[in-house]
């Protein structure tokens, strides 16, 4: 029979450990690529503390620059919104809790539904007008390249389906529970490949630029 | 038994005695049980005066008797007894006196005297992997299910086995097991599922076969819709409390005794369509998750594999723990040859950026 | 009486969970809509209680918040029926019990009267008939019946 149980049953078998298995390998092949290089040898002398200043940076870069700000509003807002919104649905929602539970042996506790489910419309907005924001914007819209719009769909694609199966617009639900953990999986999968990396990445960079600094005495 | 001269039902209800009154009252609890709005009822009563007979044959395969004694509980007696007399129940294996070859030639009459009437009730899966593992007066489940279902009108898998395939068809599927739906193809198949399934439903189909001479509204799993048209979710009591985000973390913590949603503890009711939530169990006294336990998700097909009951619902089937750290422990492994690589580059690269000194200059030229 | 209240178990619902689960709150509402439709337009509604998903207590909660008013009958005819008229005039809760006692429909009916009280009009047939049967057969001893 091809129907929505034997779809949902693949997408919470099979298919989440396929993707899972692919994520979890990229993602330690690409980060352990990374720190394994190190850094060149650094012959001039320190004229400061390195640490200080990476953990700073990890922290200030969090916050945006008003110069940035004035020139592209849009791209901050839209951005901000639009993660806010996503890590509070992927981190706060129990279902999703309790994934993790079952995954890392421990959770934590959870928001309740009605502001998830707010959090998960910040979201979908927050990502509509950065498309928005992408597509009429000329200098955005020339910086963009194709794995740009493929990140966006992999990201809004999980978002969008998650708030369709909770709202139980997809019948009948095994279905749109189904093509949630599809959109994930596919998430998933092409994570460690695209710059979905920079969810782990950033703080890598943000260091290292806060920490190089730091050496040479100056403000990063 | 029911005097075979009496033709339709209205006949025989007048005949006891009914009064328009008593028929009117046993059309709104028919209604009711049909899960039809309450204005049906003065069509309904139209339609149930002249209903006539139908023959049931009840055939049992891979199954455990769980369906029939849940039919055979089923609330509403005078309801069941009133439908029962008046279908006309020529063979069930398990219920009859008769076994053998004495039960299967009664089988073969009714089959006869009602070519391309009688309906055929079908409890358990029928085993494919070899004829041998489940056979009645040495026919096959699958020879006598192919014959009986030639002349019928229709055919109701009452029970998930029947229906999807159920316990027997359960990973690894030994016998391989498969569903009615899956053998008979050319007459229509009403899926009543459930494990077991709610005896209403049971009686629900039959008497909508016995008012209006058709199969309900069925969704695409061959359900009737009237009862498995919504989610045990959509339904369930405990849903503000799900909404809320107010969960039960463990069978006797605060949250359960408060009644609050059981979805952590491995409530499939989100995903299963059944009736359980409104038409409730035993006389209506109570339903799963009213006494405190998730949904199983018993109507669904393939309910048995799909992960551990207690799980929540988001939690996929396999192992994702061990699926999780054998995937780290890959990755680790293709990482540290990379950084092997990598650094055997990177010595090659600083050895070929060392530092020249004056020595060196004159060497060269 | 219910072969259940003969197994000696107390069933405990903790106070706390007792009716709170706010079921009965737009049922409330929609018996408000149909007793207006029955006021301004004369269209009686049946609501059919055992369609609506009620956690312990709530239907005990919404059969105390409608009360008894004036009328109350009992219906024999295949097992006793309890057909009586609320707090809320128009409001009428009608319970069918099989003849061993088991609920077989239980309904709210918004309207005058639940058609069920009325006579039929196949049973007063009927009665003519019998009635006439029985002034046509003249009685021995000459008194009237
Ligand atoms: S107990 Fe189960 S069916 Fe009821 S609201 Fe919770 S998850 Fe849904
Ligand atoms: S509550 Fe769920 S598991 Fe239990 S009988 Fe109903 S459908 Fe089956």
């Amino acid at each position: 029979m091809n129907d929505s149980m034997d779809f949902l049953l693949w997408t919470r078998g099979t298919a989440f450990d396929v993707a899972i298995a692919i994520f979890i390998i990229g993602l330690i092949i690409r980060l352990f690529e990374i720190v394994s290089l190190g850094r060149e040898r650094t012959l001039a002398e320190p004229k400061g503390s390195e640490f200080l200043p990476g953990v700073k940076t990890i922290l200030t870069r969090t916050l945006p620059d008003g110069g940035t700000f004035k020139r592209q509003p849009l791209t901050v807002i839209a951005g901000y919104v639009f993660h806010v919104g996503l890590l509070i649905t992927l981190l706060l929602f129990i279902p999703h809790i309790e994934l993790f539970r079952e995954t890392f042996g421990f959770g934590w506790p959870g928001l309740p539904n009605p502001i998830v489910d707010a959090a998960a419309v910040l979201g979908v907005v927050g990502l509509l007008a950065a498309l928005w924001n992408r597509l009429t914007n000329p200098v955005m819209k020339m910086l963009s390249g194709g794995e740009d719009y493929l990140v966006w769909v992999l990201t809004f694609l999980p978002l969008l389906t998650g708030y369709l199966a909770y709202h139980r617009m997809i019948n009948p639900y095994p279905l749109a529970m189904g093509l949630h953990l599809l959109s994930i999986e596919l998430l998933l999968i092409l994570f460690p490949f695209t710059k979905l990396m920079h969810t782990f990445t950033l703080f890598l960079a943000r260091w290292y630029n806060g920490a190089m600094s730091g050496r040479r005495g100056v403000q990063s | 038994m029911v005097d075979k001269k009496i033709k339709t039902l209205g006949d025989a209800l007048r005949r006891n005695g009914v009064s328009r009154r008593g028929f009117l009252k046993f059309c709104t609890a028919t209604a009711s049980m049909m899960a039809l709005p309450p204005a049906m009822v003065p069509a309904l009563a139209a339609s149930l005066d002249k209903a006539r007979r139908p023959s049931v044959i009840w055939l049992s395969f891979q199954e455990c008797t769980g369906c029939t004694e849940s039919l055979t509980r089923s609330h509403s007696p005078t309801l069941e007894n009133l439908i029962f007399d008046h279908i006309s129940l020529d063979y069930h294996h398990t219920l009859q006196a008769a076994s053998g070859h004495a039960a299967e030639a009664a089988r073969e009459e009714a089959m006869r005297a009602n070519e391309g009437n009688y309906l055929v009730v079908v409890d358990g899966a029928i085993p494919l992997g070899n004829p041998g593992y489940s056979t009645i007066a040495g026919f096959s489940n699958l020879q006598i299910l192919e014959e009986t279902a030639a002349g019928a009108a229709a055919v109701i898998a009452v029970g998930s086995c029947a229906a999807f395939g159920g316990l027997p068809k359960a990973d690894p599927n030994p016998t391989g097991a498969v569903s009615v739906r899956d053998i008979v193809t050319d007459k229509p198949v009403v899926n009543v599922s459930g494990c077991p399934p709610i005896p209403v439903v049971i009686t629900g189909v039959l008497a909508h076969f016995l008012t209006f001479g058709t199969l309900p509204e069925l969704d695409e799993y061959g359900r009737p819709k009237a009862f498995f048209g919504t989610s045990i979710h959509d339904r369930c009591y405990r849903r503000p409390f799900y909404d809320k985000g107010l969960f039960a973390n463990t069978f006797d913590d605060e949250g359960a005794r408060k009644g609050w949603c059981l979805y952590k503890l491995g409530c499939k009711g989100p995903m299963t369509y059944n009736a359980c939530a409104t038409v409730k169990w035993n006389e209506g006294t109570s339903w799963p998750v009213e006494s405190g336990h998730g949904c199983l998700g018993c109507s669904q097909p393939d309910f048995w594999d799909a992960g551990g009951f207690y799980n929540a619902l988001s939690i996929p089937v396999g192992d994702i723990s061990r699926t999780t750290s054998y995937a780290a422990a890959a990755g680790l492994g293709v990482a540290a040859v990379a950084a092997g690589i990598n650094h055997k580059t990177k010595v090659a690269a600083r050895k070929r950026h060392d530092r020249v000194t004056i020595d060196d200059l004159e060497k060269i030229s | 009486m219910d072969a259940r209240d003969t197994i000696p178990i107390l069933i405990e619902t903790s106070a706390a969970t007792d009716g709170c689960f706010q079921n009965t709150r737009p049922l409330l509402h929609e018996i408000a809509h149909a007793l207006r439709r029955l006021q301004l337009e004369g269209v009686a509604t049946t609501l059919d209680l055992s369609a609506i998903p009620f956690g312990p207590g709530d239907e005990r909660q919404l059969i105390d918040f409608l009360g008894k008013g004036e009328v109350s009958a009992k219906l024999e005819a295949m097992g006793e029926s309890l057909i009586w008229e609320s707090r809320y005039a128009g409001v009428w809760i009608v319970e069918h019990r099989s003849t061993s006692s088991e609920r077989l429909a239980f309904q709210l009916e918004i309207t005058k009267l639940p058609a069920i009280l009325a006579s039929q009009p196949e049973d007063i047939a009927e009665s003519l008939l019998m009635l006439r049967e029985a002034l046509e057969s003249p009685q021995a001893d000459g008194t009237l019946v």
